[in-house]
């Protein structure tokens, strides 16, 4: 399961960050952002057009994410 | 590059430079620090916004402080955390490394933070650390033990509220302190976000709390799928309200003043050349830049108070979805919206995206959001040239045909853009924006803000908006009318005789020669235009009563196809110097505006022509 189908309100834990390509940029800033192993996210609030792009709560932060980069973020399956 | 500091704090000032996340509060603390003491400009070569202040503290030592842009780390992936990095690490080409680096973290935002500053730690500068944002983390119930944090971290730690005056005393108390040593580095490939988890779970207890209720209420609002976009259309319904209604009266009066001005500092003067050069050259020149003025500065004050409030990266998310259909992002709305008010202010607002490709396209289609100075051409053309008739029982042609151009301007500018976006590069075109907490803004800073504009507005653009309005009274005014000439003045002037030239150039879209030499006029303003029409018709020339009488008479002399294919050659020509001049000051590059002007050109070119030669073959 990855970030971008946990529904709106779900809370999961971040088991990794796949990375696309080598030297995937997207990746690497996901990582600095605090999104790794063991970090529990949870969906605050989805897009008005096509549940895209999704607000994800970090610890203390907030990010806008579109699908692509959170579809990135593979979960825990056992949270 | 120096990096020998001074052993005499009084001969040489400091050089500091003020590193940190974005959203920590360091421009705030900037602001607090150096006040109007600033220097706003661009770093050599790209659009990133270099500021740097002044400051002295109360032990009397001097010292230059630089407010780098903000980075979320040293591996950059965008241009200002290119410049951020660059001086940090000694590898800026200008920018000579800083003596010192005070690092900004946010007490509320700990674990993205403090992992940017253990990352600035590698690079062996000395480093101070400010831990802003105090009053935020009192009001979450965060606490935090600051010298022990300090004494784990080897570095000084000094508590602030950015917001306030009061706030930055111990901050200026440490730096009058002899500098800190360079932190020992952190052992290669060290884990630092595990570092960052273990100094969090010793020195706070942020563990233990719930995180920010207030934004979570308010996220469910802002962010809601249904309420979210209404809350956002409320908010900017006030704004383009704001920005028409309430600038418009300014904006007259302003007007009104600098005519009544240049008519009371003229009058000794005798009609003549120079009274020309000064009324219509300098001080119209002048007038056409006071004049966007107003509307400038409340719309920074909206897009200042959004952005600080928190709220702009909300709407962005809101809006995301919409403006990828453009290739762009949800931070070009703002801009683009603007644009219909006014492409200049639109172009400045395009400061707030940080992605550059996104800038530059968002300043490229700018242009074709209908700027309200079209209308006053299109109202004229309608009139004259759509009949007043009822359409399907309650809409009116002449509206429906104002709908269609605006209409037909966003859909251009959307394939624009996406044209532009497109194969320029295969990169995935990243979001991945931070929602900040919410904030009340600080009206100092707001102050502060809108004062920069103000004066980077007046100061640069006017400059180039004044000479280019000189330019063109030379070419409308010479050479004057030989004796005893029957024809308005214009048409024997250097401007009539390139209207002529032109006219082989425009013939196959429709124009005749009075159509090419308004043009040249018009390229002060658009609306200017309408005037320059009446001029060459020889006939009165204030804006309105030429409008009124040169209704009847266009539509007497000019073909149907004509009139159209002039609409649709407004939709899309950059026939605006301001907007040229503002993109070249903005973008830095004659280049995107030559490429700007002749993509306008192109398509509004081709517009016309196939607007004349459609409407010749349906008219007959």
């Amino acid at each position: 399961m990855t970030l971008d189908t946990l529904p709106k309100g779900a809370q999961a834990v971040v088991s990794q960050v796949v990375a696309r390509m080598e030297n995937d940029p997207i990746a690497t800033r996901l990582g600095e952002l605090g999104f790794i192993p063991g970090a529990s996210v949870e969906i605050v609030a989805t897009g008005p057009v096509g549940r895209d792009p999704i607000a994800v709560r970090l610890g203390s932060s907030r990010f806008a994410l579109r699908r692509g980069e959170a579809s990135r973020i593979a979960l825990k399956h056992d949270f | 590059m120096d990096a020998v500091v001074s052993p005499d704090p009084a001969t040489k000032p400091l050089r500091a430079a003020l590193v940190g996340n974005p959203n920590c509060g360091k421009t705030s603390l900037f602001n607090q620090l150096t006040g109007s003491r600033q220097k706003v400009a661009n770093y050599a070569g790209v659009t990133v916004e270099r500021k740097e202040g002044a400051l002295t503290t109360p032990g009397g030592r001097k010292i230059r402080l630089l407010d780098l842009p903000g980075a979320y780390s040293l591996s950059a992936t965008s241009p200002d955390e290119d410049v951020t990095r660059d001086v940090c690490t000694g590898r800026h080409a200008v920018e000579p490394r800083p003596d010192l680096i005070i690092c900004v973290v946010s007490a509320t935002n700990l674990a993205l933070h403090l992992r940017f500053l253990l990352e600035l730690c590698q690079i062996g500068r000395p480093i101070m650390v400010v831990l802003n944002m105090m009053d935020e983390a009192e009001r979450i119930g965060l606490t935090i033990d600051v010298p022990g944090l300090a004494s784990a971290l080897g570095l000084p730690v000094v508590p602030a509220i950015s917001l306030r005056r009061s706030g930055v005393t111990h901050l200026l108390e440490a730096l009058d302190r002899p500098d800190p040593p360079p932190p020992a580095p952190i052992p290669e490939g060290a884990d630092l976000h595990a570092e960052v988890a273990a100094l969090i779970g010793r020195y706070t207890n942020a563990l233990s709390l719930r995180g920010d209720r207030l934004a979570d209420r308010l996220d469910r609002w802002f962010l809601h799928p249904v309420w979210g976009p209404v809350i956002l259309l409320v908010v900017l319904f006030f704004m383009f309200q704001t920005v028409f209604a309430w600038a418009q009266p300014v904006m007259d009066a302003l007007e009104a003043g600098i005519t009544a001005l240049g008519e009371i500092l003229l009058s000794p003067l005798p009609q003549g050349l120079l009274r020309s050069l000064l009324a219509d050259g300098v001080i119209a020149g002048a007038g056409t830049v006071i004049v966007f003025l107003p509307q400038i500065l409340i719309l920074f004050l909206w897009i200042l108070a959004l952005e600080e409030s928190g709220y702009l990266p909300r709407a962005a998310f809101l809006l995301d979805r919409i403006m990828a259909l453009a290739g762009l992002s949800g931070r070009s709305f703002i801009p683009l919206l603007s644009s219909f008010a006014c492409a200049i202010p639109g172009i400045m607002a395009a400061r707030t995206i940080q992605n550059p490709r996104d800038r530059l396209v968002t300043i490229l289609i700018a242009p074709l959001m209908t700027c309200s100075a079209r209308l006053p051409v299109y109202t004229l053309l309608i009139a004259a040239f759509v009949p007043h008739r009822t359409v399907g029982g309650i809409f009116g042609l002449q509206g429906l045909v104002l709908f269609a151009l605006y209409f037909v301007a966003i859909v251009s500018g959307i394939v624009a853009a996406r044209l532009m976006t497109r194969g320029v590069t295969s990169d995935e075109h990243p979001l991945l924006l931070e929602l900040p907490p919410y904030r009340r803004p600080n009206l100092r800073s707001l102050a502060l803000g809108l004062w920069q504009r103000a004066v980077m507005f007046l100061s640069r653009v006017g400059t180039i908006i004044v000479s280019l309005n000189v330019l063109l009274w030379a070419l409308s005014s010479f050479p004057a009318p030989p004796a005893g000439a029957t024809g308005s003045a214009i048409d024997y002037s250097l401007a009539g005789m390139i209207g002529h030239w032109m006219l082989p150039v425009f013939a196959p879209v429709g124009f005749n020669w009075q159509i090419c030499v308004s043009l040249i006029p018009g390229l002060a303003a658009r609306e200017v235009a309408v005037s320059a029409l009446a001029t060459v018709y020889a006939l009165g020339a204030t804006e309105d009563s030429a409008a009124t009488q040169l209704t009847p008479l266009l539509s007497a002399h000019w073909s149907m196809a004509t009139a159209f294919a002039l609409l649709a050659w407004y939709v899309y020509a950059p026939q605006c110097i301001s907007t040229l001049a503002v993109m070249r000051r903005e973008t830095r590059s004659l280049k995107v505006v030559i490429g700007a002007a002749a993509y306008l050109f192109g398509l509004a070119y081709a517009a016309a022509f196939l607007t004349y030669h459609a409407t010749l073959a349906l008219t007959g």
